[in-house]
């Protein structure tokens, strides 16, 4: 008996893996989730070929988004080539017959885990995060009812104590990744653990960018146009990793979010974390006509 | 002895407060726990400025009376009123969650016996504070800094420790904590339950000396709930007696102390004495 004798022939699944009805669902909940910015919308999630907490939430929204005619790209802490990255890229297009791209400017979906890339996205792109924890509250309030009552009444006191707490312990706000944010002055949300660098990339965005959890069952959204403000005190301002002035070891670049590669001497050296941006700076430098769009950062200060 | 339940003397109140309007005004407020009735019909008015004590054995209703003053429980029936500046006079009771949140992170702040109930243990002391002020909106980080050093001092509690978690003190200290909490945004009425039960004699007078001195700098308005007649004596310029959810007798402290007509607050302050 083999593998392929116990498993169901392609032919014979939905059209983009998930059946109809599980479309439908989620399609309803992120119209909703559009509706009402950084509100958390429950959704029944589904089985997918993939372990949870690997990415099936950002899976089945992509999944029910994408068509033929889609261009996708999925990138996995900014690389496209990574194993995650590649294995989804690769199941999406073969259940769904849509276009796999590494190119920022070229995909219609673009599905991340953990950073936005580095290029600034149009109106018609559209990024799903892969979200492990949703709830922004969490920390302060592990009792799921509670917190829901609490984003119903808009009730962040414990989460700005916990910034507070931060500043007179460490001097400075210690929160690396995922920093809450604001989203249109009514929810806050945790924009995935994408790193401070990016969360200003949401704030009046020109595309619509999906968070959903698979795990925890629970999607959200930022909207076209929509102001997405990091929580900070009025006299401490909201600053961003200090990579301006760090070197792309490979592509020569500066000015964007680096990966630290530790070297044996105890020294360090940095790649540009968005891998697609600095194979086209590598592939521009040895001479071929290559298309970078306009980016967040320029010179390392964000000028969107 | 047999207890004669139907007396129930006019309340008195002290001249200076004759033609004052009522701060606060609680009207036929009834609640019950399944068969258990905490409260029937009982009727309250506080004074602004004054110290209200309200005494009686355990399970007569303080503080269920007290967690309706903060709009933290609904009655069955009754009507509350706030005589604030800046609000309509209307039934407190009839308020959505968020505008009682609201109110009560303005303009009533609360003791709790058990400082658990009040304080959040993980979190400094300072940001104990800070918290009511980033519920109100401050989003100053100096600011918040600053005004929690003040309602700490206020309090006397001591600064060099403002970044010590409350689970480090004592309970004398938490229970400043608590009350620099509750005055951090100088509040309209401060409510007070048991707030130096379990605390030692010497620690006890301490706490009630700032509270005093609380009263006599900033006016505040307290409602004091205690079974300890030695503190509500101490603190208190009217008295309410209360006993199986009815407001038995209340008057001014000094005449309800020394001529009680109700033959339980006979009872209460001859056991005491």
């Amino acid at each position: 008996m083999s593998l392929s004798s116990l498993t169901k022939p392609w032919a014979a699944t939905s059209y983009g893996f998930l059946d109809a009805s599980a479309k439908r669902e989620l399609r309803r909940k992120m119209l909703k989730a559009i509706a009402v910015p950084g509100c958390q919308m429950p959704y029944a999630s589904r089985e997918v070929p993939m372990a949870r907490g690997w990415g099936t939430g950002g899976l089945q929204v992509t999944l029910t988004l994408v068509n033929p005619a889609s261009t996708v790209k999925v990138i996995d802490q900014g690389a496209d080539d990574g194993v995650n990255a590649a294995s989804i890229r690769r199941f999406i297009s073969r259940v769904s017959g849509a276009s796999e791209t590494w190119d920022t400017l070229g995909a219609s979906i673009i599905q991340s885990r953990h950073r936005v890339p580095e290029e600034t996205l149009r109106e018609d792109q559209i990024l799903v995060l892969q979200v492990p924890n949703p709830e922004p509250l969490r920390g302060v309030e592990p009792n799921m009812s509670i917190a829901r009552q609490m984003h119903a009444d808009a009730d962040y006191g414990r989460l700005w104590l916990t910034l507070y707490e931060q500043l007179v312990r460490k001097g400075r706000i210690m929160q690396g990744a995922a920093y809450p944010s604001l989203v249109n002055g009514r929810h806050v949300m945790t924009p995935s653990p994408i790193p401070r660098w990016d969360v200003p990339k949401l704030n009046m965005a020109k595309h619509l960018t999906f968070l959903s959890a698979g795990r925890e069952k629970r999607l959200h959204a930022v909207p076209p146009y929509t102001k997405v403000e990091p929580l900070v005190f009025s006299d401490r301002p909201y600053r961003v990793e200090d990579h301006q002035q760090l070197v792309c070891r490979r592509s020569g670049i500066a000015g964007y979010f680096m990966n630290e590669i530790p070297q044996d001497d105890g020294s360090s050296s940095f790649e540009v974390s968005d891998s697609n941006l600095g194979i086209k700076a590598i592939r521009r430098a040895e001479g071929e006509t290559v298309d970078i769009g306009q980016t967040w950062y320029r010179g390392g200060e964000f000028s969107a | 002895m047999s207890i004669d339940m139907s007396v129930s003397p006019a309340p008195l109140l002290p001249p200076q407060l004759m033609q004052t309007e009522a701060l606060l005004t609680m009207r036929g407020l009834s609640r019950s726990y399944g068969a258990v009735r905490a409260l029937r019909n009982v009727d309250v008015t506080v004074y602004p400025g004054e110290v209200m004590g309200v005494v009686g054995e355990s399970g007569s209703g303080k503080s269920t009376l007290l967690r309706m003053m903060n709009l933290e429980d609904t009655p069955d029936r009754g009507d509350y009123r706030l005589r604030l500046p800046d609000r309509d006079d209307c039934n407190l009771f009839d308020l959505g969650r968020y505008q009682r949140r609201m109110l009560c992170a303005h303009h009533i702040g609360i003791v709790y016996q058990n400082p658990h109930l009040g304080l959040l243990m993980r979190h400094s002391s300072s940001g104990n504070v800070a918290e009511r002020l980033l519920i109100a909106g401050e989003r100053s980080f100096d600011v918040l800094r600053s005004k929690a050093r003040d309602a700490l001092d206020a309090s006397e509690f001591p600064l060099a420790r403002m970044d010590a978690r409350p689970a480090e003190l004592s309970g004398g200290m938490q229970q400043r904590v608590q009350l620099a909490k509750a005055i951090a945004l100088e509040p309209a009425l401060l409510l007070l339950d048991e707030p130096t039960t379990g605390l030692d004699v010497s620690v006890q007078a301490l706490v009630l000396d700032t509270l005093k001195r609380l009263q006599r700098d900033r006016h505040i308005t307290m409602v004091l709930v205690s079974h300890d007649l030695g503190v509500i004596r101490t603190m208190a310029d009217r008295v309410l007696v209360m006993r199986h959810g009815e407001v038995v007798e209340q008057g001014l402290a000094d005449q309800v102390f020394q001529d009680p007509q109700h033959p339980y607050t006979q009872q209460l302050v001859h056991a005491k004495l």
